[in-house]
């Protein structure tokens, strides 16, 4: 079959499936189980209203549960397994974890997580920040704005490839197709350089692609709110004889730190996630490990998965936090 | 404390002019009330003065000195905005002082205006909280407190009350009006598009229409002797009733034939162009009164009676116009629906415009 008509046929099932459960279970309700009708009219419509919001979160609960809730309890039993050679497992209870936390690439990755948790959010947000405030009243703001933002559409993994070419290197006696050896060269620079290679400094490379990414999404949502801040208070500032600098600190920033943490918690849980980015560019080699690449190198690689999930299991643990902060703020900002 | 000259003030959109030639003096220690319908240019008046708007011609004196090009801050303004404009994220306290900490004022400075202005507007207890916790009426005596602290020559008021709700309204105005009486050297400019809180509060009142200034006059002068029909009609409530009339004889007196056959002798001046010319008669509703003679300056038949014990007004059908003819009766009276009643008015109350509704006064 076609895979177009095979789509078209998945979409007219799935839809339609939709719509007639949701029509259909409401029917059975309605006329089958509890009719309005009959001498118990009252207390079966009283009932049927009782069961019919149940009717309509089921799908979710159980499509939530099958793929959130179950993996991640599945999850942490497996962690506290051991693969056996020739099938089966066996409960090893914190064996995986104290192997873990024994291995140096594990603290590698932890040490460059936090890395990329404090300078990516930091600088995704003040980018952000900036470029919100710098194209709000310029004529051609929307379009600058537009190419910022790009990047958000781009797939981690394509962005990965964009930079890894700007990272490039070409043998000496060759045109540097490299952005950035280029310009080393073109500055002085004598022999090109390997970059993704030199430690500490590749880190920063691969934060770079983030932070590329990542700004449009914290200038987009920072315009928003740099729009809301009542007019009034700027002119009352103006009165008050602010600089500019200062309307921007002392009166706009302040009324809008609550999207900025908002933004700020949205992109680390981002950062806390980063795979791809890692795994195309260098695959953690030359101390750039990151904890989802270890535990995909575990997992998939190694073939490990009580190591694998232990490894989630800690991402898990550094992700909740600050996720309940995030939802937290977001709420409050709602309302 | 100051003066404020405006010299032919102007302000133009590109193409649209929103204020034309604005020529007005404000002396030391008035209280000068902006008042005119929505668009009638006296917000935009009131922040060119204050700097948030760029004056496109003419010229603004404060104090003698030209201001065109002063910013905000160094013209010795001080502002109160609709809304409050209170800053949402600093205390009472740290609202008020905002201004004098970026002109790194000395803090004990700072703490002594703090507290003349707070004690001045009984804000003592609030210091501390932030705007969020106020009602809207402390809210506003915060932002009347952080110009009080500025120590300006001019306070520039954009329509204070107007988001208040009516009881607190009458309040605030009342502790406005003190405000002023404590502070007499102050001079104060206010916006409203209420009519009420322009008679209450002002000295003198600036009557603005489709960017012109119709009329400048204290409250009074505003309401008895109108420069024109718009004045007449936007001062007083309900507004002044416009009769069609005819000048049959003219001299020191004029003598007119009304509508429905009424002759009335009013003791405005007029000259002999004016014979047999169509004019309008003008008559507060407050000024009605029921007459039998032949000296009548209106008669119709009673549409709807209000009766509000301490006045009864009467609405008529509109004689020409869309706008009823209204009669405020004291006290309370027994008029029916669908009588026909004759009202006049005494002589010294009537009002004479000409066919350009300018007031015979004031030609």
């Amino acid at each position: 079959m076609h895979p177009a008509l095979q789509g078209i046929i998945t979409i007219i099932v799935g839809v339609g499936g939709c719509i007639g459960y949701f029509y259909f279970s409401n029917q059975f309700l309605d006329k089958v189980l509890f009719p309005a009708k009959g001498p118990n009219i009252g207390r079966n419509i009283n009932r049927a209203n009782m069961i019919r919001p149940w009717l309509f979160l089921a799908p979710a609960i159980i499509a939530l549960g099958l793929y959130l809730a179950y993996p991640v309890v599945e999850t942490l039993r497996l962690s506290l397994t051991e693969r056996l050679p020739g099938g089966g497992s066996q409960w090893v209870g914190l064996a995986n974890y104290s192997q873990m936390f024994g291995e140096p690439k594990f603290w590698e990755a932890m040490r460059n997580n936090m890395l990329w948790l404090i300078i990516v959010p930091a600088f995704s947000t003040a980018f952000g920040l900036l470029a919100a405030q710098l194209t709000d009243r310029i004529k051609w703001g929307n379009l600058a704005k537009s190419l910022i933002f790009m990047p958000m559409a781009i797939s981690f993994v394509g962005a990965a490839v964009i930079w890894k070419l700007v990272y490039d290197t070409r043998p000496v006696d060759q045109d540097q197709i490299g952005v950035l050896n280029a310009l080393y060269l073109f500055f002085g620079g004598t022999d090109p350089q390997t970059w993704l290679t030199i430690p500490l400094w590749n880190s920063f490379f691969l934060m770079i692609v983030l932070v590329w990414i990542q700004t449009g999404f914290a200038m987009v949502i920072l315009s928003a709110a740099l729009r809301g801040v009542p007019e009034d208070t700027i002119e009352a500032a103006i009165i008050d004889g602010a600089t500019p600098l200062q309307i921007f600190f002392k009166i706009k920033v302040p009324q809008i730190m609550g999207t900025i943490v908002v933004v700020w918690t949205t992109i680390t849980l981002v950062v806390l996630k980063v795979f791809d980015i890692v795994f195309a560019m260098t695959n953690g080699q030359w101390e750039t490990q990151v904890l989802a690449n270890y535990m995909y190198d575990k997992l998939f690689r190694a073939n490990d998965w009580g190591l694998g999930s232990a490894s989630a299991m800690i991402i898990m643990l550094l992700v909740t936090p600050i996720l309940v902060w995030n939802v937290y703020n977001a709420r409050k900002e709602m309302r | 404390m100051a003066s404020v000259e405006l010299t032919q003030v102007s302000k133009s959109y590109g193409e649209v002019e929103v204020l034309r030639n604005i020529n007005l003096s404000i002396d030391q220690g008035e209280l000068i009330v902006f008042v005119g319908p929505s668009g009638c240019g006296k917000s935009t008046l009131l922040r060119m003065i204050a700097g948030l708007e760029k004056i496109t011609g003419g010229e603004l004196q404060i104090d003698g000195v030209r201001m065109n090009e002063t910013p905000p801050a160094q013209r010795g303004i001080a502002m109160v905005f609709q809304t409050y404009a209170l800053y949402p994220h600093m205390t009472v306290r740290e609202n008020m002082a905002f201004g004098m900490k970026i002109a790194k004022k000395p803090a004990s400075e700072i703490d002594a205006a703090i507290e003349n202005a707070a004690r001045i507007l009984q804000l003592d207890q609030y210091l501390d909280r932030l705007p969020k916790a106020l009602s809207g009426g402390q809210r506003q005596r915060v932002a009347i407190g952080r110009s009080i602290v500025r120590d300006p020559k001019v306070f520039l008021f954009d329509e204070p009350l107007s988001n208040l709700d009516a009881a607190l309204r009458v309040a605030t105005r009342i502790e406005i009006a003190q405000l002023k009486e404590s502070m007499p050297e102050s001079t104060m400019i206010y916006v409203t598009h209420d009519q009420v809180e322009a008679m209450t509060l002002a000295s003198r009142i600036v009557v603005l229409h489709g960017g012109d200034i119709e009329q400048v006059g204290s409250p009074l002068e505003l309401y008895e002797r109108p420069r024109n029909i718009f004045t007449a009609r936007f001062i007083g409530s309900p507004a002044m009733n416009i009769l069609a009339g005819e000048a049959v004889e003219t001299g020191a007196q004029t003598v007119v034939n009304t509508t429905e056959g009424g002759r009335l002798t009013v003791p405005i001046a007029s000259t002999d162009a004016d014979k047999g010319q169509k004019i309008s008669l003008g008559i507060r509703p407050e000024d009605f009164v029921i007459t039998e003679g032949s000296d009548f300056a209106y008669e119709g038949q009673v549409k709807i009676v209000e009766a509000l014990g301490e006045t009864t007004v009467l609405y008529f059908d509109a004689q020409g116009g869309d706008e009823s003819v209204v009669a405020k009766i004291p006290g309370i009276q027994s008029f029916t629906k669908g009588q026909t009643v004759r009202l006049t008015a005494a002589p010294d109350k009537l009002h004479l415009f000409d066919a350009n509704g300018i007031s015979f006064l004031y030609r």
